[in-house]
């Protein structure tokens, strides 16, 4: 396999356009055109070159007047398909949504373009963020940059395709139970899933607004600093969008890791069964004490009920959440005799079989009668995980753990077996259950599977800044280069 | 009918807050806008679009619960209601279900002479729906007009306590005056901004348990709350003494029938899979802040009456004509004060002048809507006309003639005296005397009349003086002068 190179990232591009090394108009006509060659892997479903041409030159045009440009100048961006933009097509991946154009702005796409970013796409997805594969996208599967017959994983496919294969300096997922850090271990990008409420959620369409963070997919740690330096901070459109201050998260990228207390579930890597997963935790840990951390073993005895408990909160909320898909106001509409068959009709065609699990789960769970057995059990739950971390924090400052159990599967491998395939999310669930920042960071190819492996670092509440501290160590050891083959880009900039 | 029954009913009072802006978001709750104008991504529950707590609609929540005796919860949180209609943007509605912000409470009222107290369940906060118009242009469409939608309500969950139509309405009157004053509710049936729904069993006398309930949905004047109760207790009946039994279900009034009709029976009723909405943290009130509210709240009505029989000087009567409504209790405070401020009087005599006047003259043509009212001379014309009474520069009955005459003008008592050339009382003796002494002497007829004991005549001659003076002579001075120079 040659080594290809990847694209400039987000800071490569950034600095180049505000510099006035490179256009911005010249940066999106070249991801465009790799877009538009890359059309294979189905990673995006709408790009509207026109729209992204425009914004484009009108950064140029900002800098030929001389004003100073953004932290994002000219930066391509891929959305996923659940977060709005006003006019453009947002569909998470669905029927129910088909011809759907939001009138408004997610605060995420407001504070991008207010950085000068250029959104070039929008991304693939599993429908309405329910998935582990990409499989579940009513516009069929995105394939593995790395190898087509394999799986992007789920549900942010489409942007952690497009970063991987280079379409997007930078990639918006959403991250309800792992699905930025889950692909982002399957495609070989970093994957960073913020505290819940660092970033607002005003205009990412739920699935379950408990667990749901916008999270970002970027070739490299600090390229994922910078977005996320941008994206942070409060909003009053959302009423849990916390008002910490956001800190210089590039400046935290810099800082030695010595003395660092890393924490190891050792009874948990025990169960671990792939040994390019064994192989890249054991290298991760030990780049991580050559660089002076001190590695501790803890325990979080709940962590293995993160599956029961996740697939009962998430989906009485997508329940819920999904209701106001009903056929009456936009989106599909199936007309019956009467009003409940039109609903029925609406849902039954709009939904795929994959969200109608879900929410058919979501509302056995919520109804009376069950409601205690299964919603207020698995709160109750929740909150014990979030005391097993908190004990865990009095004895390290970051949780190591593999990503996914396995590198990325095939795909329709796993598809006729749900709950399998939810056990890919077995290591990503606990932080987000927890509200944790959580983060993938790629260290490097596996020996037997060829494909990327990687870590995720866990830390407490709004101490991102440590996070990406320690996967710039970790990135900086090992060497990785995201370049899935026959990618090369390198030369055409 | 061989026994005697008991009607046993529990009310739930729906009220609209009185904010500027939806219970999530910034959209106006002004009522009558042409449809579908006062709507954003989050009332029309848009993907990706979120609820943000009203803090003003949290307050005026709180402030009712305070007013109604109620625990004001220092943490309470909203749920969602889960269920499919379209009048619902979202498939569910924010509302409070477990942990309300007001628990318990109660409302002491009169029922003819007797005083009645209903105890409350809880006031909790919701979003209300949108409004389907069916038939709309005609045709067998529904469309539905979101400008309802997501406008604060307060649901006021009474106990069964009440026992009769009357009672019902009298505690629906009751209430909607104490939302009123506090300032929480325009009290507008109307416009739907305080309507209810009944819960109705009867019962044999004397039996401890409940009969079977039904519910009548959205009943909005006071008079049908009073039919459907009576229609549907009696309808109960019959159905008991024919044999039958009550079946619970959700019942609608028809007006026009002047019946209640069957519209879901408890088989079909929802599921409506509450839990807490997990876009909205809990609602937090201080300690302090509920004390703060406590002490900045308006006054309510029986505040309002106690204080103004202490130190306004005013009967219990006219007390309870000038809190009929908040801005009549509010234009007469603030006459009352101006007079007071005068300080040419005690204080009982300037709100004792002040009661007097405004029911006299004022109320006459006060027009109420809601929580708004028209005066037709505001507050400031009305003082300046009363000190001018009280600091002797016109009568009593011109005053009468000049507010009679700003009323209709619009003009200031100055302008209105200047105007009509209205003069001031001749209360100096000496210049009055002369002029009696004149009126005595041109009518030695009349004079011999009343000397042979004719005292009637007496009304003659104040007549002859008020009109030499053109009505500035003060009455009283007349009358006195009079009687002593007719003596003579």
């Amino acid at each position: 396999m040659t080594q290809s190179s990847p694209a400039p990232g987000v800071i490569a591009t950034a600095e180049a356009v505000r510099r006035g090394e490179r256009s911005a108009e010249h940066v999106t006509t070249e991801h465009l055109a790799r877009a538009a060659s890359l059309r294979g892997l189905n990673a995006l479903l709408h790009v509207d070159e026109e729209r992204a041409l425009q914004a484009a030159r009108r950064v140029d045009a900002r800098r030929a007047e001389g004003k100073t440009l953004g932290r994002l100048a000219g930066v391509p961006v891929v959305l996923k398909d659940n977060l709005c933009v006003t006019g453009v097509p947002t569909t998470c991946a669905s029927r129910i949504l088909e011809g759907y154009r939001p009138p408004y702005d997610a605060d995420c796409v407001e504070r991008l373009v207010a950085e000068d970013a250029v959104i070039l796409a929008k991304a693939n997805m599993d429908e309405f963020a329910m998935g582990s594969s990409n499989e579940n996208s009513a516009f069929g599967p995105v394939k593995n940059p790395w190898d087509p017959s394999r799986a992007p994983g789920g549900s942010s496919g489409g942007s952690a395709a497009a970063t991987a294969a280079s379409i997007g300096a930078v990639a918006l997922g959403t991250d309800t139970g792992g699905s930025v850090r889950q692909p982002g271990a399957f495609c070989g990008v970093v994957a960073i899933k913020p505290t819940y409420g660092r970033l607002s959620r005003y205009g990412v369409i739920a699935f379950a607004s408990s667990l749901d963070q916008v999270g970002t997919m970027t070739r490299s740690v600090r390229d994922g600093a910078r977005v996320l330096g941008v994206l942070a901070g409060h909003d009053r459109r959302d009423a849990t969008s916390a008002t910490e201050p956001v800190p210089d998260y590039e400046a935290a990228c810099e800082l030695p890791v010595k003395g660092t207390r890393v924490g190891v579930m050792r009874a948990a890597l025990d169960q671990v069964e792939d040994p390019d997963v064994r192989a890249s935790f054991a290298a991760a840990e030990a780049s991580l004490r050559d660089a002076g951390c001190d590695v501790v073993d803890i325990e979080l005895p709940h962590a293995h009920h993160g599956v029961s408990v996740y697939y009962l909160v998430a989906t009485a909320e997508a329940s819920s959440n999904l209701a106001r898909f009903d056929g009456m106001r936009f989106g599909l509409r199936v007309a019956g005799e009467d009003l409940l068959s039109t609903y029925e009709r609406t849902r039954a065609q709009g939904f795929g079989p994959e969200v109608q699990r879900r929410i058919m789960l979501g509302t056995y769970a919520l109804s009376s009668g069950y409601y205690d057995a299964f919603y207020i059990k698995a709160q109750k739950v929740r909150t014990l995980m979030i005391k097993d971390y908190q004990q865990a924090f009095e004895r390290c400052d970051a949780v190591l753990s593999p990503t996914a159990p396995t590198p990325a599967f095939g795909l329709g491998e796993k598809t006729g077996d749900p709950l399998a395939m939810y056990l890919a999310d077995i290591f990503t669930l606990p932080p987000s259950l927890a509200g944790l920042p959580a983060m993938h960071v790629p260290v490097g190819l596996g020996s037997t599977s060829g494909l990327p492996v990687g870590v995720q670092i866990t830390t407490p509440a709004f101490t991102e800044g440590r996070m990406l501290q320690l996967g710039s160590a970790l990135e900086a050891r090992s060497g990785y280069v995201c370049a899935p083959p026959g990618m090369d880009v390198g030369g055409a900039s | 009918m061989a026994r005697a029954y008991e009607t046993v009913i529990g009310l739930e009072v729906h009220a609209q807050l009185r904010t500027e802006t939806k219970l999530f978001c910034g959209c106006a709750t002004a009522y009558g806008a042409p449809p579908n104008t006062q709507v954003c991504p989050v009332c029309l529950g848009l993907p990706g679009a979120l609820p943000v707590p009203n803090a003003h609609a949290m307050e005026l929540a709180a402030i009712a619960g305070l007013a109604l005796g109620c625990d004001v919860r220092s943490e309470s949180r909203f749920d969602r209601k889960n269920y499919f209609y379209p009048d619902l943007s979202k498939g569910y509605q924010i509302s409070q279900f477990e942990h309300p912000l007001n628990l318990g409470g109660q409302l002491t009222f009169a029922v003819g002479d007797a005083e009645k107290t209903v105890r409350l369940t809880r006031i909790h906060v919701e979003e209300d729906a949108a409004k389907n118009l069916h038939g709309a242009g005609g045709g067998t469409a529904t469309v539905v007009d979101f400008n309802r939608g997501g406008t604060p309500l307060i649901e006021i969950v009474s106990e069964p306590d009440l026992r009769s139509a009357a009672e019902a309405e009298a505690y629906l009157r009751k209430l909607r005056d104490i939302l009123m004053f506090m300032g929480v509710n325009d009290g507008n049936l109307e416009e739907g901004s305080f309507r209810c729904d009944a819960n109705v069993s009867v019962r044999p006398a004397g039996q401890e348990e409940f009969g079977t309930r039904t519910e009548i949905k959205n009943i909005n004047s006071f008079k049908f709350v009073r039919q459907a109760i009576e229609y549907e207790a009696s309808r109960q009946v019959s159905v008991i003494e024919g044999g039958g039994r009550v079946v619970q279900e959700t019942r609608g009034w028809n007006d026009v029938t002047g019946k209640t009709v069957s519209q879901r029976s408890k088989e079909d009723a929802h599921d409506y899979r509450y839990f807490p909405d997990p876009d909205l943290p809990p609602t937090v009130f201080s300690q302090e802040r509920i004390d703060e509210l406590r002490r900045t709240a308006p006054k309510l009505p029986e505040q309002l009456r106690a204080e103004w029989t202490a130190q306004w000087g005013l009967t219990a009567y006219d007390a309870e004509v000038l809190t009929g409504h908040p801005a009549i209790a509010r234009y007469f405070v603030a006459v009352a004060e101006a007079l007071d401020a005068g300080g040419k009087e005690p204080r009982a005599e300037a709100g004792k002048r002040a009661a007097n006047f405004i029911q006299a003259e004022v109320l006459r043509d006060v027009k109420t809507s809601g929580l708004d009212a028209t005066f037709s001379v505001p507050v400031a014309g009305v003082a300046d006309l009363l000190g001018r009474v009280q600091a002797g520069s016109l009568t009593g009955k011109q005053g009468k003639q000049v507010f009679a005459e700003m009323a209709s003008s619009g003009e200031g008592a100055e302008a209105v005296i200047t105007r009509l050339g209205v003069q001031a009382p001749i209360s100096d003796t000496g210049a009055l005397e002369a002029d009696i002494r004149a009126i005595i002497a041109a009518n030695p007829a009349q004079h011999e009349q009343y000397k042979a004991g004719k005292t009637k005549v007496l009304g003659f001659f104040v007549g002859q003086i008020m009109r030499a003076t053109k009505g500035a002579a003060d009455p009283a001075t007349v009358n006195e002068l009079l009687e002593r120079l007719l003596q003579e």
